[in-house]
């Protein structure tokens, strides 16, 4: 093979857009998404940037602390990216994992031109550091606002094993726009927490249906919590980014208070449904019952029928 | 947590002209390896932060295998292992020199 | 301190913050001049989509219409956990709550949260931690993550906890923690009228820009935070 073939066949493999988005580790997603070759990386895994928390419980340290950070291109064009690895920690915001991306966010606030990808995968905050990892998002959520505040795009994709909870899932409703897929949750309680605390009769974490049902991508993308619904796949993920990046609203009083409307309205509409398929039916859905096992190219047609994605409310 | 270092001779340098691979995750019975080009040709080293203890009797005759076959001559291994089987090291360690391998683009 | 005696040494003159169903909303005359807004949670409630919906309406309804600080006072319990607050997309009202405070802030309208009882989690996110100064008062009890849920999960007992922390501010609940992670700028004394404390504050609040991180790490609360934050920032600069 000719040393230009071979580049050329490993930049074709590079955007292998099928490969599962679930499947694949932070930094593959990273990989996959950009462009080939653009990434560059912020305080990568050389400088040892541990978490000086977890020795103390016996825990193994990850030497990017389950967050990947950098700069890239997304058909030409430079963003801003964040990948948390779901598999580390449940991909927890941990002291140094959360400082990571404020420190991104807050770059992209002061340049103003450069959009910010945040590939969420965790299930909140660490709690092994737990007041440090609540701080970070706190502070996350004060720069995200910032920086949009200053017209910076603040795009969320979320299809992970660890889905988008907790205080993730408050960054995430502060974001401008959010791609899911059918394996992505988006909530605050998880499952076993809501069991936990008020019995399985009022949850029980091991209906997956009802979990999926309640916090899953199909109905956020028909309750409105998500703005693009994608199939499990690099490409979609892609596509969907660039999409909501071309799409995604500006943000001011102005979206504050289309924002109020809209999650009053949703009280006044769906306040009182018992359950997802209720709101799906109260939405005008035909065969509720059948949307979850829809294949995703059907339901994103549906949804697409169903609920228009509303730029400028979120 | 234990920590373990084990340091070889190797037969030949390591191909390729990249400075710095990762691969893995910290899980369970999962493993992250950082491989950085910063050793004498003739030099390895793998360094190892694991969750498992008492085990180093197996990390030395896993890397001493792997030293044997791939001689990664230059290449210092960083690990840290969420108690990952003898052979997801082996494997980890093997993506990580093929990572190394490839040409700096 | 009950909540009408810290709203009577907040306002000496009076004030018309009603407790409506556990959502506090009202004002007060500043010594000043003007008024100060007033929201919160009272009556360490759990923090829903019904009680968000209302605070950040009148958060935004405030932004046009008014001119002096905004007080967040806090009593609550967590986030309400139930199947119905996640059916109906809970992250997204407690997001708005955050965005109308911070927005509010960033627009004339300071924000300072009292944290006077308990806070926890996803209602801690959404109130006092969207503020740009959080006060605690003694007895307050902020809780991230209790040690008994922690004891389950890492399988450690109480007592273990308890003794590692000791020697970290990071991950076990109280004032002081929050404190010194930088969190909570400032514990009042209950001794001193509020409302000379709130007054000495108001003439000295710190400008809109988010210091927790510097303040964690001046307190050695938080030893990384803002290094590693501020490095990546400095390499994202460069990277242009």
């Amino acid at each position: 093979m000719s040393a230009a073939h071979t580049q050329r066949a490993k930049l074709r493999a590079g955007r292998d857009g099928t490969v599962s988005w679930y499947e694949a580790s932070a930094r593959t997603r990273v990989r996959l998404l950009l462009d080939a070759g653009s990434f560059l990386e912020f305080i990568g895994p050389e400088m040892r940037e541990v978490s000086p928390h977890l020795r103390v419980f016996d825990l193994p340290e990850q030497f990017d602390d389950g967050i990947v950070v950098g700069r890239g291109s997304l058909d030409g064009s430079p963003v801003f990216i964040a990948a948390q690895e779901g598999h580390f920690m449940g991909g927890a915001f941990g002291e140094v994992h959360g400082a990571k991306l404020t420190g991104l966010l807050r770059a992209a606030r002061d340049i103003k031109s450069i959009p910010v990808l945040i590939l969420f995968d965790t299930g909140g905050v660490r709690l092994q550091e737990a007041n440090a990892g609540e701080l970070a998002i706190a502070e996350i959520v004060r720069a995200v606002i910032e920086a949009r505040s200053a017209g910076v795009k603040v795009i969320g994709l979320i299809g992970g094993r660890s889905g988008c909870y907790g205080g993730g899932g408050l960054i995430a409703g502060c974001s401008s726009a959010l791609a899911v897929s059918a394996q992505g949750r988006i909530a605050v309680s998880g499952p076993e927490v809501i069991e936990t605390n008020r019995g399985v009769e009022e949850f029980d974490s091991r209906d997956r249906a009802l979990v999926w049902r309640t916090m899953g991508g199909k109905h956020r993308r028909l309750l409105g919590g998500a703005d693009a619904f994608v199939d499990d796949t690099v490409q979609d993920f892609r596509d969907a980014a660039l999409e909501l990046l071309r799409s995604a609203g500006d943000f001011g009083i102005d979206t504050l208070k289309a924002e109020q409307s809209r999650l009053e309205e949703r009280l006044q509409l769906f306040g009182t449904c018992p359950d997802a398929v209720d709101i799906w039916k109260a939405e005008g859905v035909p065969d509720a019952d059948a949307i979850p096992a829809l294949p995703a190219d059907q339901f994103i047609s549906l949804a697409d029928k169903v609920r228009r994605i509303s730029r400028d409310a979120r | 947590m234990e920590d373990l270092s084990f340091s070889h001779k190797a037969r030949q340098r390591a191909v390729g002209t990249k400075n710095m691979a990762i691969i893995g995750v910290v899980a369970s019975g999962n493993l992250e390896v950082l491989a950085e080009r910063v050793l004498p040709d003739t030099e390895c080293l793998v360094e190892i932060k694991t969750a498992a203890e008492g085990f180093g009797d197996v990390w030395d005759a896993v890397v001493a295998d792997f030293v044997e076959r791939t001689s990664p001559g230059g290449l210092k291994f960083s690990i840290n292992d969420g108690g990952a089987r003898p052979d997801t090291v082996s494997l980890r360690l093997a993506q990580a020199v093929r990572l190394m391998e490839e040409d700096d683009q | 301190m009950t909540l009408d005696e810290m709203l009577a040494s907040l306002f000496p003159d009076g004030h018309d913050v009603r407790n409506d169903h556990s959502v506090l909303l009202g004002s007060g005359p500043l010594r000043t001049g003007g008024r100060a807004l007033v929201i919160g949670i009272a009556d360490r409630a759990a923090v829903g989509a019904d009680e968000a919906i209302r605070l950040s309406s009148y958060v935004l309804s405030s932004i046009e219409n008014g001119s002096g600080p905004i007080l967040v006072i806090v009593d609550s319990d967590s986030q309400r956990m139930s199947k119905r607050q996640e059916l109906l997309g809970l992250n997204e009202y407690l997001a708005h709550v955050a965005k109308c405070l911070i927005y509010a802030d960033m627009h004339g309208r300071p924000t300072i949260g009292i944290l006077y009882g308990h806070s926890a989690a996803g209602a801690f996110l959404a109130t006092a931690l969207a503020t740009r100064v959080l006060v605690g008062l003694p007895g307050a009890d902020p809780v991230v993550m209790d040690l008994p849920s922690m004891a389950k999960v890492t399988k450690l007992s109480i007592e273990v906890l308890e003794e590692k922390a000791k020697s970290t501010a990071v991950f076990a609940p109280g004032l002081r923690n929050l404190a010194q992670t930088g969190a909570v700028h400032i514990t009042w004394d209950e001794a001193v009228p509020l409302v000379d404390q709130l007054e000495a504050l108001l003439g000295d609040m710190p400008d809109a820009r988010d210091r927790r991180d510097a303040l964690g790490k001046e307190r050695s609360g938080r030893l990384k935070a803002a290094d590693i934050a501020e490095r990546v920032r400095g390499l994202a600069l460069q990277a242009r």
